[in-house]
């Protein structure tokens, strides 16, 4: 029969020690974010299990790309065309448009919005943690990702980066219970917050008085303030407005118009701080 | 002779699987593979697996589920330590005796995961927190058997 500990402390002095330990990082990490550089290297550290979990999705999508019949192809190339098509006819008329707001804003000595520049990400695994709502990207800080970087999809925002390690990356998404986004409404400029509610299809809508101009079917867009989002990407769609006299504030519901269950390409929009330095002047 | 690194390779692979993609809408019946792998070992060898690595186990699946670092790590070293006073007891056990016991722990693991996040972030009370716990406790006759056939064939010490 082998004695547990040979030598050093006794169990009792050992779990004093990794439970102070514990309930430290606790508070300094989840409520100050203290150790967020410690996280960057613990992150680089556990990579390879990701990369290791994600092998068998990434085998079957390799072989469900390679496995298609040409008739698929075909059509899919057609689809791509007439998307294409389109798409350029309204991109020759967004130049002369970007033109002319150029000019106009010129003319209102209002500084000139420059475009972002823009990196692609594929998604790499959904965690696991039922408590967050998060995913990871295959991208990271030696693609230039950085922390608190936006990320959108091709039909709106999806969220924002938190972790970056070297070649992954963790996104939040908007409807993550701590996620915030400052918006307005397209119809009327409206400024509000959309806040996460933890259920990937449910944005709130918090502090709307029932005067506010607000009705289901409306668009939110990102205001731009808070210099974390950049300002003018549709975030979501007003579902539900219930305004009940006996609450202070209106109850409004959003869904994000980014389409969270089913990512797989990304866009990280890159930082641009040329309209602030125009502001500066 | 030094087979023992037998005992991180099963933990390594506890960690992919906690993190594996799983077919939509089972997410939430995944096991706790890391909670079970650990308390395994920290039964059969407890001077070789013991509240240090339970402790930095717990640290690296925090930052592999991006939490909040400290979250899983505390909920893993209350549960080991409740196994490592007890460990001649559990190993005497029959398999339904280990399996209510285990029950229990996976319930306080699950629970005081649930706490902190509560206490982080205002997470609210959903009982799908906590079907790992009926799918860990139906796992456990199985990993036992399978991790106590490993380590006899191996006379890790």
């Amino acid at each position: 029969m082998q004695p547990i500990f040979k030598r050093g402390p006794s169990l009792e002095s050992r779990l004093f020690l990794v439970v102070m330990l514990s309930v430290i990082m606790l508070i300094s990490d989840g409520l100050y974010g203290v150790f967020k550089p410690v996280r960057t290297v613990l992150t680089s550290l556990v990579a390879p299990v990701q990369y290791i979990a994600s092998l068998p999705a990434s085998f079957l999508n390799v072989s469900t790309d390679r496995i298609v019949s040409q008739e698929q192809l075909i059509d899919q190339n057609e689809q791509l065309i007439l998307q294409m098509m389109s798409l350029q006819a309204d991109n020759q008329r967004f130049k002369t448009l970007l033109a002319e707001n150029s000019q106009l804003r010129k003319l209102l000595d209002a500084p000139i919005q420059t475009s972002l520049s823009k990196t692609v990400a594929e998604l790499m695994a959904v965690d696991n943690n039922p408590y967050s709502l998060q995913v990871l990207i295959n991208k990271g800080s030696t693609s230039g990702v950085y922390d608190t970087q936006p990320v959108i999809d091709d039909q709106g925002v999806v969220g924002q980066i938190v972790d970056v390690a070297q070649t992954t990356a963790r996104v939040l998404l908007v409807s993550d219970l701590s996620h915030a986004i400052p918006v307005r409404i397209l119809r009327n400029n409206l400024r509000l917050i959309a806040n996460g509610t933890g259920k990937l299809n449910n944005l709130t809508v918090r502090h709307v008085p029932h005067s506010a101009d607000i009705a289901e079917g409306d668009i939110l867009i990102t205001s731009g303030l808070g210099n974390v989002f950049p300002e003018g990407y549709p975030v979501a769609i007003i579902s539900e407005v219930i305004r009940d006299d006996g609450q202070p504030f209106a109850k409004v519901q959003a869904t994000p118009l980014a389409r969270l269950d089913r990512l797989r390409y990304l866009l990280l929009l890159g930082r641009d701080d040329a309209p602030l330095e125009s502001l500066n002047e | 002779m030094n087979k023992r690194y037998v005992i991180y390779v099963s933990i390594f692979i506890a960690f992919v699987l906690e993190v594996l993609p799983m077919p939509i809408g089972t997410d939430i019946y995944r096991p706790d593979w890391l909670l079970l792998v650990l308390v395994y070992w920290n039964i059969a060898l407890p001077q070789r697996v013991n509240l240090g690595v339970a402790f930095i186990c717990g640290i690296l699946l925090d930052v592999l589920l991006g939490n909040s670092l400290g979250i899983n790590s505390l909920g893993l070293v209350i549960v080991v330590y409740i196994t490592s006073i007890h460990y001649q007891r559990l190993r005497n056990y029959s398999v339904w005796q280990q399996m209510a016991v285990l029950g229990l722990l996976c319930a306080l693991y699950n629970v005081t995961v649930f706490w902190l996040h509560h206490w982080l972030t205002d997470v609210l009370f959903q009982f799908t927190y906590f079907w790992p716990i009926v799918t860990s406790v139906f796992l456990w006759p199985w990993l036992f058997w399978m991790l106590r056939k490993i380590r006899r064939q191996l006379a890790l010490k």
